[in-house]
């Protein structure tokens, strides 16, 4: 079978002031009808923009200077706008990550499915209306013709998700541009797009290119795999031969990087490769710095102690009592972390982990419930000495990086505000050096202080954000989804800081995630949560050897995994 | 369109909401009786006696407590009745309704001159950003923004009808009767008289619209719908009116429809550049002879529309945006 799509030698540059930058270099793909070709590779790596090229849908200044892009015989570049335009839709699709921003939130799905029929198939009228109703239901949507009446704010993540991909195969197209479908998506919802996906490939004969960062969706789905790494294509093959045996230094790095879900490792495999070798910075004597002073008395054996916690949120407002919406966040939640301890807590979207979290560091309210932190009750209390201290010794890092930095304050100011308002050094020259010691310690170096946190990277950010949580001097760190906003191989680079400072200081971490084989890494006992409640409580190693509750078993089984190729390591 | 039940109760409380500005509003007027000027000094000549002061004081009631004299002023408002001009001696109701067809028609042209020219350049400027019309219209847009309104009114007076003499340089003209509303929409002679002042009024709220529609369309042209509205292959003009100007109108329909309140207080710098015989005139006219009836009723009368306008700015939310409308899942 002769291929469907044909890229040979594509270059992609972004012109700057600074001279010209090329976002893909080189690049050559080639697709048959009904195959699945993954392209994986980190941010930055240029996979959406070899996507983007072929449709021609570069964000100015970007734009195509070298090579061909040979599709169903057609050379791509040739075209002109108005040929681009039909091609779109008529014989590419394409959909992109997020299904909140996607789709026009004024317009009924209805009208948005029936204009693209219209204008990519030529069919009218109540034919074009049938022609929606049948492309809804092949994505499984039920009640498909009530359901064209719905805006899309009607319909959560994975269904919105369900009417991009109808969307995209509204003019049914032959070749398919995913790009990165599933990454704002649950995992058990993950699943069903990228079973729905297969399917429609093979029931189509469609082409599709798959766009990701995440190696386990590559390898639920894909035939053959690119790899590309800084805008150029390091390795091209056969899935099983790339996962289990990679040629190239950096696709090797990059499959070692991704957490095992399989077996507990010491530490992470750490990708030397992408970071430039391995960095070198101080680290701190914790036995004769501030850092390592033992504060007080020996404190109690359990860190965090909750007891029968419940949180409510008002969706909706109404002035009479029985026409309020409530939504039971967090339901009856009993738990108690021993000192030294790494807990996880694990759970879909709206689980209600996260909301453990706030109301466990004091940022929401409670409804109901005990906390206690080192034995000193501080449930809803703000004020008295023995609740602030206790308060003191928990702080938190949260998901974000770039939201959770202060964009105008300087790093110095960032990392030492928590020392100033604790009055914990003597004098400013001594919070100058702790905060000096304290970016070495996570690795970003003193030099850092000066700038301002858009200058860093997200991996950088984070460190930023340890180091700020560090400088209360705590004894207990929440991290609330630390690495889910960062590539792969960041991530390994800030799991194995935060299982170090856990070491060297004798942290006690509450740790959030979604991700389970992350939280095997990083964990010796975990909570199951789902719709506010815990269904499990069981050290790590039980629970993933051998589940007790339904739903934890179910989310074993939908954990993405490459040990299915025999992986090695 | 269907009333929902969120709508319902959305409305019920902007009404309760308006009925407590307006009766702020007409304290404040009230308030203008007793505390600019005594009234009795300007309707008797020097030389009338105490007994004849006296005498019209108890007249006009304004010897009652001062809670009576509101009561009663706020049941004759309810009735219409905004009392007798101090000057003209004649109804004030009848005053403001003689002169109200003009002021509506002069801020309904520049409404319409305003929102026509201004969404249309926002989106083209938005669009095209940087094709040199943008630039020259985004230039000249700071004209608009930063002259005041008289001088604008000034500069074309000497543009159009003292140089060129294409125009009238002030005046309503070919007024003609229309089922009680005196109209000068009908003719060319009218249209003549009214294009000035109206180009005038409508400059910095055109400005404003353009500028905002052109941010909004910036915004949204960035926005991940309208990337996959273009890979799905939909024509430009598709994507430019159906799915990005309507997502930009939600934030224009707030300031939109505060501005045409704004066109309704600028009339009276516009109206007295023009001698446009509106109500803003007579308002300005009023204030220079301390006529507290027609101040008063002016004040009541622009709150109303401001109250007016801005609930029907609050139902086209719930009918531009279905998130409103329908709530979350």
């Amino acid at each position: 079978m002769s291929a469907l799509l044909d890229i040979k030698g594509l270059d992609v540059s972004f012109p700057t002031r600074r001279g010209t930058t090329y976002a893909v270099r080189d690049v050559s793909l080639t697709l048959k009808p009904g195959e699945i070709l993954g392209l994986v590779g980190e941010s930055g790596a240029g996979k959406s923009t070899v996507g983007n090229a072929i449709v021609n849908l570069l964000e100015p200044p970007g734009e195509i200077t070298a090579g061909e892009i040979m599709f169903q015989g057609m050379n791509l570049r040739d075209q002109d706008a108005e040929a681009m335009r039909n091609i779109r839709g008529q014989k590419i699709g394409m959909i992109f990550q997020d299904p909140q921003t996607s789709l026009n939130p004024l317009m009924t799905i209805g009208a948005q499915l029936v204009e693209t029929i219209m204008k990519t198939t030529q069919v009218f009228g109540s034919a074009a209306i049938n022609k929606a109703i049948d492309l809804l239901n092949s994505v499984g949507i039920d009640q498909a013709e009530a359901r064209l009446k719905s805006y899309p704010h009607q319909f959560s993540g994975g269904m919105r998700q369900r009417v991009v991909i109808a969307l995209a195969l509204a003019g049914d197209p032959d070749l398919v541009i995913a790009d990165e479908p599933t990454t704002a998506l649950d995992v058990s919802i993950q699943a069903q797009i990228l079973e729905l996906i297969k399917s429609l490939c093979r029931e189509r004969k469609m082409g599709v290119i798959i766009v990701t960062h995440d190696i386990g969706v590559i390898a639920n789905i894909a035939d053959r795999v690119s790899v590309m790494y800084n805008g150029a294509m390091v390795e091209t093959g056969d899935v099983r031969q790339i996962l289990t045996d990679p040629q190239h230094e950096y696709t090797k790095s990059l499959i070692a990087a991704v957490p095992r879900g399989d077996m507990k490792v010491h530490r992470f495999t750490s990708v030397d490769y992408i970071e430039g070798g391995a960095q070198t910075h101080r680290r701190i004597d914790l036995d004769r710095h501030w850092l390592g002073e033992k504060l007080g008395q020996q404190p109690s054996p359990t860190a965090i102690s909750v007891d029968a916690l419940n949180k409510t949120f008002v969706l909706k407002k109404a002035f009479l009592k029985r026409n309020r919406v409530y939504l039971q966040a967090v339901n009856n939640v009993s738990l108690s972390i021993k000192t030294g301890e790494s807990f996880g807590l694990v759970g879909e979207s709206g689980s209600g982990k996260s909301t453990v979290a706030r109301l466990i560091a004091g940022l929401y309210n409670v409804d109901g419930g005990s906390i206690k932190l080192f034995d000193q009750e501080v449930a809803n209390k703000r004020t008295g000495k023995d609740v602030i201290d206790a308060r003191r010794n928990l702080q938190m890092i949260f998901q974000d990086p770039y939201s959770s930095l202060n964009a105008r304050i300087r790093v110095q100011d960032i990392v030492a505000e928590p020392i100033r308002f604790y009055k914990t050094a003597s004098s400013e020259s001594e919070v100058k050096q702790i905060v000096r010691d304290l970016l070495d310690h996570v690795g970003l170096g003193s030099a850092a202080m000066l700038k301002y946190p858009h200058e860093f990277s997200g991996g950088q950010r984070q460190r930023i954000s340890i180091a700020r949580a560090l400088a209360s001097r705590p004894k207990i760190l929440i991290c609330d989804e630390p690495t889910s906003a960062l590539d792969v191989s960041v991530q390994a680079h800030i799991l194995n800081l935060l299982k170090d400072l856990q070491d060297e200081l004798g942290l006690t971490m509450l740790f959030i995630s979604h991700d389970l084989p992350v939280i095997r890494q990083m964990c010796d006992r975990v909570a199951v949560m789902r719709h506010g409640e815990i269904c499990e409580i069981a050290s790590t190693e039980t629970l993933f050897n051998a589940p007790q509750h339904p739903y934890s078993k179910h989310l074993l089984e939908l954990m993405p995994s490459m040990e299915d190729f025999g992986k090695t390591g | 369109m269907k009333v929902t039940q969120p709508m319902f109760f959305f409305i019920f409380r902007r009404l309760a909401q308006s009925v407590l500005v307006m009766a702020v509003v007409s304290a404040i007027s009230f308030s203008l009786f007793n505390f600019v000027g005594d009234p009795v000094n300007n309707m008797v000549g020097q030389d009338a006696t105490r007994e004849q002061r006296l005498e019209i004081r108890e007249q006009l009631g304004l010897d009652d407590p001062v809670l009576t004299q509101y009561t009663r002023f706020i049941g004759n408002v309810l009735r219409g009745d905004f009392g007798i001009s101090y000057r003209i001696k004649r109804p004030v109701s009848t005053l403001i309704l003689e002169r109200l067809p003009a002021t509506l028609e002069l801020v309904f042209v520049s409404a319409i001159i305003a929102l026509i020219v201004g969404i249309g350049l926002g989106v083209y400027t938005g669009i095209r950003r940087h094709s040199w019309i943008s630039r020259s219209v985004m230039a000249v847009s700071l004209i608009g923004v930063s002259l005041p309104t008289f001088i604008i009114g000034i500069a074309l007076i000497y543009l159009f009808a003292v140089h060129l003499r294409w125009l009238p340089s002030s005046g309503r003209s070919g007024v003609l009767e229309l089922g009680g509303w005196k109209t000068s929409l009908l003719s060319l002679e009218g249209w003549r008289a009214i294009v000035l002042p109206a180009i005038t009024l409508s400059l910095f709220q055109l400005t404003m619209i353009l500028r905002l529609v052109r941010a909004e369309m910036l915004e949204v042209m960035r926005s991940d719908y309208i990337k996959f509205a273009r890979a799905r292959g939909l024509s430009d003009r598709a994507i430019h009116f159906v799915h990005a100007l309507r997502n930009t109108l939600v934030p224009v329909i707030t300031v939109i429809g505060l501005n045409i309140g704004g066109l309704i207080a600028y009339s009276v710098i516009t109206e007295t550049v023009f001698q446009w015989p509106g109500t803003g005139l007579m308002f300005i006219q009023a204030v220079d002879f301390v006529d507290v009836p027609i101040m008063a009723a002016y004040l009541i009368f622009v709150a109303l529309l401001f109250v007016v306008i801005n609930l029907i700015v609050d139902i086209l939310y719930f009918v531009v945006d279905p998130r409103i409308r329908l709530g979350g899942t």
